[in-house]
């Protein structure tokens, strides 16, 4: 490292303060004693117990959970579909719609989304009946349909860049594309695909704007939850909330770390 | 006989890759658009759904349509939502600046760093994408407000002897609106400059080119696409950003997402809810196709290079 980087260090340094700061504030502050979150008075777990003893919440919780979860096996389907298209069917009729399709729900505002969503279901429901009522359905659809969209960049990505001298080994030796996908292009994307799935199941477990809107009065979703509380002021449970994420979130990407780095040895 | 087999073949495998997101996005996500241009041009009704029909059979097959263009009218005519629109440019254009300004150097950083550093170092850009959105823009309400921890501890350092109001300000829209965007500009960014050759700033500095000079003739033009993807992922969706003004922002910062939200959710107005959706889409087209564009293009011209350096 030459003399000449120490500045660029330095900007790299308060920028990763700029990230991790507020979120430390956040743990730290889970533990306080008091109501008052800005007030260190003691150290205190006791709102970790309020939090487990809140039914709404964990109802919320479980319910944006499974949406996440169904979200997420969906949208590595679709999405890894429309991966395959766009990086093995070079230049299909329409591709430039498609890709203009598949690139718009990633920077279109969520207000948007939402709002269109609810003003489609409700025309479907008149039209043809379906879907009655709106809550886990048209929520999982709405997440669907953007989350499938950043599971395409992920699988893209990975399959612009891999080594296809395996599969046209397999296709020498006679076997079915259908049998070398499975069998030779899956596993080798595979990293891909989990890295997909655990970033649609965030993406669902995170959103808000685009839920409130394809909502029905039955289904309220962890985020809204949150929203509702914090509207009212900050309060020491959603600390407490956000320090588990925080923990779930950091286990996940060393758990899934170590396991790629595992894999490492054989590419 | 084989031929024909893998031509169909082939073909099934179109129609389920290419068909399948097709129909998907199509249904889902374009249809929607349509509605809403269609109840952007209905009126407001009391009743379940809240707006009126856009036909109707009068009698004798005479079908009226009746299209209300006051929804229109009014978001064009009234100052504040004017303002709503112009701030929300606004405060997207600024936000995007001071992205690209703090993301640029870390990006450049984690770049050049070496090999061994570069991937955890880019993890802990990624990792707070991770964690909840929405409780990343609740830690600042903690920091910023009138007791809050940034206040207090400017008091105890004895910089401010009253404390400062942020909260509900701009200023904390600004804040609140780089700190949640700001990795959507360095992954693009660090994106194109691993790609970058960095032989030619040596070339450069061989034939005696002052660094500054080689980074403005070499590394800033090659760098453009990544700028222009990682200005427009943040531009766009933050020119319609709900919760962070609405949870940091104060009432003199009005922006159109939030606006929205108001006429749907609370005065129940789905019409004029449309007709703001319509508009702001409008203004958002232009930039999306100039990012489709500019970035196609200039992977071209990236190509083309490289094929032709080769």
């Amino acid at each position: 490292m030459s003399r000449r980087r120490w500045p660029l260090l330095t900007l790299l340094g308060f920028g990763y303060a700029f990230l991790y700061v507020p979120v430390l504030l956040l743990i730290v502050y889970s533990f306080n004693e008091s109501r008052l979150v800005t007030v260190w008075s003691g150290f205190s777990t006791k709102w970790y117990g309020e939090l487990l003893r809140n039914q709404q919440l964990l109802d919320a919780a479980w319910l944006s959970v499974r949406i996440a979860a169904v979200n997420a096996s969906f949208a590595v389907i679709l999405g890894t579909l429309a991966a395959n298209a766009l990086v093995r069917h070079g230049r299909f009729r329409g591709r430039a719609g498609f890709e203009l399709l598949l690139t718009a729900p990633l920077v279109m505002p969520d207000v948007i989304i939402g709002l269109s969503l609810l003003l489609l279901f409700v025309a479907m429901q008149q039209t043809i009946g379906w879907p009655s009522g709106r809550g886990f359905t048209t929520i999982t659809i709405a997440h669907i349909t953007f989350s499938m969209a950043y599971v395409a960049v992920v699988v893209r990505a990975r399959l612009a860049q891999m080594d296809r001298s395996l599969e046209e080994a397999a296709m020498d030796l006679g076997a079915r594309p259908l049998t070398v996908y499975l069998s030779i292009t899956l596993p080798l994307i595979a990293p891909a695909l989990l890295s997909g799935w655990l970033l649609a199941f965030t993406l669902s477990l995170d959103d808000l704007v685009i839920a409130s809107f394809v909502a029905g009065p039955g289904s309220t979703t962890l985020p809204m939850v949150v929203y509702a509380s914090v509207r009212m002021g900050v309060s020491p449970q959603i600390n407490a909330l956000a320090t588990i994420i925080v923990a779930l979130v950091s286990l996940a990407v060393i758990v899934a770390g170590i396991s790629l780095r595992g894999r490492k040895g054989g590419r | 006989m084989p031929s024909i087999r893998a031509s169909s073949r082939r073909r099934l495998s179109r129609l389920v890759n290419i068909g399948l997101p097709y129909f998907w996005l199509g249904l889902f996500f374009l249809l929607p658009f349509l509605i809403v241009l269609r109840i952007s041009v209905a009126e407001p009704a009391l009743a379940q759904p809240p707006y009126t029909a856009l036909w109707e059979w009068v009698d004798d097959g005479v079908l009226a349509i009746q299209l209300n263009f006051q929804n229109f009218m009014l978001v064009a005519g009234d100052d504040l939502y004017l303002a709503a629109f112009l701030s929300s440019l606004w405060i997207a254009l600024i936000c995007t600046l001071l992205c690209l300004v703090i993301g640029y150097p870390m990006a450049y950083a984690i770049a050049t760093a070496s090999e061994r550093w570069r991937v955890p170092l880019l993890l802990l850009i990624v990792l707070p994408f991770w964690t909840s959105f929405l409780i990343r823009v609740y830690a600042w309400i903690g920091i910023l407000k009138q007791s809050g921890l940034l206040n207090n501890f400017l008091l105890w350092l004895g910089v401010i002897d009253q404390p400062l109001a942020i909260l509900h300000t701009p200023l904390a829209v600004y804040i609140g609106v780089v700190y949640s965007y700001l990795p959507f500009m360095i992954l693009p960014l660090y994106a194109n400059l691993t790609r970058l050759d960095f032989s030619l700033l040596e070339a450069a500095a061989d034939l005696g080119a002052r660094p500054w000079r080689a980074f403005l003739q070499i590394t800033l033009p090659l760098s453009l696409p990544g700028i222009v993807a990682g200005s427009m992922l943040v531009f766009i969706p933050v020119v319609g950003e709900f919760v962070i003004p609405d949870l940091l922002g104060g009432p003199e910062t009005l922006m159109v997402g939030k606006m929205l939200w108001t006429e749907f959710f609370s005065n129940k107005d789905w019409p004029l809810a449309s007709a703001l959706a319509i508009v702001l889409l409008g203004l958002l087209v232009v930039p999306f196709v100039l990012m489709q564009r500019l970035e196609q293009r200039l992977d071209d011209v990236a190509e083309a290079r490289g094929a032709g350096g080769r």
